[in-house]
């Protein structure tokens, strides 16, 4: 019964996104308040009826209800509560219901909270949210129905996937689809201006919030996939370059690149046809990633089988929104006017210089990732394009954008002088001087791309703090002074201040775990002991223990750093009897931000056991810098002036504020 | 056909993992050489070559029974006394392209490496073209209509009336 209740909210749902697509936009067009206000409550009911919909399926697992197809699949009555949740979008049908389900709520949100907006862009920004949302809810009726039964109901399930039985399941996936989905809000927008012809800073003011959101949530959950991918598959690897991956990293370059080029349409109502651009093509980098994973396209020549409607589907989804999309702007976005006019030497420059860059950096991967699948299409001729190509391409493209990092807020509106930036940056120079000698000097002479990279790290880091420094007088005048100014500083100049300061703590990780990470792989006996830098762990045996789904070998080692027992590690080999099959339990051993990383091999004939010891200087850096730049972005959105959004006559006297 | 459909999953190091679902871990303590810098040498190639069994993975992460034999094969080569170079063209011989992560630069994959190159000229193009267009002079005139009569007069008005009362407000 619940089942058939999540179907047919579903249904409903699908027929309240009709309306929504079609009745306020007619009174958009029309002028007319009362078809015009039909989208909030729909937006919301849409929400409502999809939520419904979830936690139906969410019961269905709960109660570990077999006579489902979806739940007899990927759940098991033994398997731990916490991942009855989170199996709910452990697979292909309630990932896809989790897509909707974040795509109505951010419809829903801005019904409720977008209600400063001009009626007739709230319209049509909710009537082109709607189109989406009924695109995807026809995808999952038609082709990946999660509330099917079976006739007769199994005893028992077939188990979640092992690998997707830990706690990454229930962080990574919904925050990269809020990252994803969220880009739907400033495609909207987009869509809505040029179905308008009008586009101006308010706008801007508009969309920057919904952008900034999404791309701290998408920022976070790619690197909580990359933690969770280093820590699960017992090879210690943080970045693949695998399809997969790419396929969210486009929408985080392009979504960068779209919220510095929002600022100085906000700013300086300049770039206005390059943001709609960038609005559109982050939203379709978004589908492509659903796409590229869905169809299974990329991936269907090796070892995974897929449904072909699927991907027949959401290519026409696909060709419909982004050809769509494009169309538009090609036949509308000459009507717009042009803004603000800017030296090259300027703020807006440096921005025009990040976008350039990071468009580059994407099409890069764009390119990489879909060429291999073009050349056979057309060539028959099969290449791979792995991480050893886009390490080559990548870097060299990051560079110049990470070396412009601090100069960007330095940099006045308008007309800039790039001599007296580059002095301001004087110490951050410095700084990256020193980091470079010091590196030498340690790894007595070690690569020396690694100790620039240690550099560059460096410099965005100090350079970063440089505005804040001078714009409070801080280290020039009195402790007290300087944090009376800091209090005056708008949040979002914080903001910008710690996530750029966060780019380059994660770029510090990357170098250093990635060029100074020492492995050891051996076979050890009971009693036998291992080194690495200057740690020793000796094996002390192994235990067998029964989980809640399966069974684990745990193998125990204790770690010493110059004799004294520093704690003990206990990789694990765990079999799962529901599915035949088992995965390994990395141990980690956190010393400051560094990690000891042990894994298990195939235990050999004579009783011994294979196992890998790693060493990862600094690992930790590279996602805590992502969480700092997540921090940043939080800060950015919680200042005054977007929390308020569009400038709005004051309600009373009291509420007078200092001039910014 | 619902066996397989199974494994789909929902996200990027998710269908990443499930590559290496059966993991253990690749390079095993046997196929280690003695020689140091050989070994270091064959660690290197295992990076660049691919296991072509497995969903984009190089041989030295896969456990892959293939990519372990692609990794002996590797180290006797080196053995052997091969040049890096002389592996990799050995291998690409006896499997194709395909087995080479960084593909090699020819006629099939030139636009591959032109891509970042290409995008960022015609980046700098584009823009270089908009500066010039926009420091022509009279083009910030040009590109402002004039206004039409109607709009005119109505500009009149309102400034007419914005003198009478308390001035154009912000």
């Amino acid at each position: 019964m619940i089942a058939e209740i999540g179907h047919y909210a579903l249904v409903l749902a699908l027929a309240l996104a009709l309306v929504q697509s079609i009745v306020p936009a007619i009174g958009a067009r029309r002028r007319d308040d009362t078809l015009m206000a039909v989208a909030g409550p729909t937006a919301l009911a849409q929400f409502a009826f999809v939520g419904l919909a979830f936690v139906a399926l969410t019961a269905g697992y709960v109660t570990s209800d077999f006579s489902v197809v979806n739940v007899f699949e990927n759940s098991h009555s033994e398997m731990p509560l916490i991942y009855k949740f989170t199996s709910v979008w452990g697979n292909h049908e309630g990932s896809m219901l989790l897509w909707v389900l974040i795509l109505s709520l951010f419809g829903a949100l801005v019904a409720a909270f977008g209600t400063n907006l001009p009626s007739t862009l709230k319209a049509n920004v909710l009537a082109v949210q709607s189109w989406i949302a009924a695109a995807f809810y026809l995808f999952i009726l038609v082709t990946s129905n999660p509330f099917l039964r079976l006739a007769q109901a199994p005893m028992e399930g077939r188990d979640l996937n092992p690998i997707l039985q830990d706690l990454g399941l229930a962080i990574h996936p919904p925050l990269l689809y809020i990252g994803y989905v969220g880009f739907s809000i400033s495609f909207s927008f987009a869509i809505a201006a040029l179905i308008e012809g009008r586009i101006d800073a308010a706008w801007a003011r508009w969309v920057r919030p919904w952008t900034l959101a999404a791309w701290m949530c998408l920022t976070l959950g790619i690197a909580m996939g990359s933690y969770w991918a280093y820590y699960e598959l017992g090879w210690g690897g943080f970045w693949f370059w695998d399809p997969v991956e790419n396929a969210s990293l486009m929408p985080w370059l392009a979504g960068t690149a779209l919220l510095h080029s929002a600022v100085v349409m906000e700013k300086r109502n300049a770039l206005k046809v390059w943001t709609i651009l960038l609005a559109i093509l982050t939203f379709s980098l978004s589908l492509m990633g659903t796409f590229l994973v869905r169809s299974g396209v990329l991936t269907s020549v090796h070892t995974f089988a897929s449904d072909p409607t699927r991907g027949v589907f959401i290519l026409a989804i696909l060709v419909l929104f982004i050809g769509g999309g494009l169309a538009l702007y090609a036949w509308r976005a000459p009507m717009l006017k042009q803004g603000g006019l800017f030296a090259p030497m300027s703020r807006e420059g440096a921005l025009v210089f990040n976008n350039l860059f990071l468009t580059a950096a994407c099409a890069t991967v764009f390119v990489g990732t879909l060429y291999p699948l073009a050349l056979e299409v057309l060539t028959d001729e099969k290449i791979s394009v792995g991480a050893p190509f886009f390490n080559l391409t990548f870097a060299p493209l990051f560079v110049p954008l990470l070396l412009v990092v601090p100069l960007g807020p330095l940099m006045p509106w308008k007309r800039g002088d790039l001599l007296a930036v580059v002095q301001r940056l004087m110490g951050a120079g410095i700084a990256a001087l020193f980091a470079i000698a010091g590196t030498l000097a340690v790894t007595s002479g070690g690569p020396v791309l690694a100790a620039l990279g240690v550099g560059l790290a460096a410099y965005v880091m100090v350079g970063s703090l440089t505005d804040f420094a001078e714009r409070t007088g801080l280290l020039r005048l009195p402790l007290s002074t300087a944090l009376t100014r800091a209090r005056g500083l708008p949040r979002s100049a914080f903001g910008t201040m710690i996530a750029h300061f966060g780019l380059g703590v994660s770029l510090l990780g990357i170098v250093c775990a990635a060029t100074w990470g020492t492995e050891k792989i051996v076979s050890l006996k009971p009693g036998a002991t291992v080194s690495l830098r200057s740690y020793d762990l000796s094996f002390d045996g192994l235990v067998a223990r029964q989980g809640p789904n399966y069974r684990e070998t745990i193998a125990k080692f204790s770690v010493r750093q110059g004799g004294n027992v520093i704690g003990t590690m206990e990789p694990a080999k765990r079999s799962f009897q529901a599915r035949q099959s088992s995965t390994t339990e990395a141990a980690l051993l956190t010393r400051g931000a560094s990690q000891l990383y042990l894994s298990l091999g195939d235990p050999g004939d004579d009783g011994s056991l294979a196992v890998r010891l790693y060493h990862k200087p600094l690992v930790l850096l590279i996602w805590i810098g992502t969480l700092i730049m997540f921090i940043g972005g939080g800060l950015s959105l919680s200042d005054r002036r977007l929390r308020i959004g569009a400038p709005k006559p004051a309600r009373s006297k009291s509420t007078l504020q200092p001039a910014e | 056909m619902r066996a397989r459909r199974n494994r789909w999953i929902s996200i990027a190091a998710v269908a990443l993992a499930l590559a290496a679902s059966t993991s253990s871990f690749a390079v095993q303590p046997d196929e280690i050489l003695p020689n140091p810098a050989l070994e270091s040498r064959a660690r290197e190639l295992s990076r660049e070559l691919r296991c072509m069994v497995c969903q984009n993975q190089s041989i030295d992460d896969s456990d892959a029974p293939l990519a372990r034999d692609l990794r002996l094969l590797v180290r006797e080569r080196l053995t052997a006394g091969d040049s890096n170079s002389q592996v990799l063209d050995f291998l690409t011989a006896r499997y194709g392209q395909f087995v080479l992560l960084k593909p090699r630069l020819g006629w099939d994959t030139a636009l591959l490496w032109a891509a970042p190159g290409v995008v960022l000229a015609l980046g700098v193009a584009g823009l270089v073209g908009l500066l010039r267009r926009r420091s022509r002079p009279g083009h910030a005139e040009a590109e402002q209509p004039a206004l039409t009569v109607a709009e005119q007069r109505r500009l009149t008005k309102l400034l007419g009336e914005g003198g009478k009362s308390t001035g154009p407000s912000a």
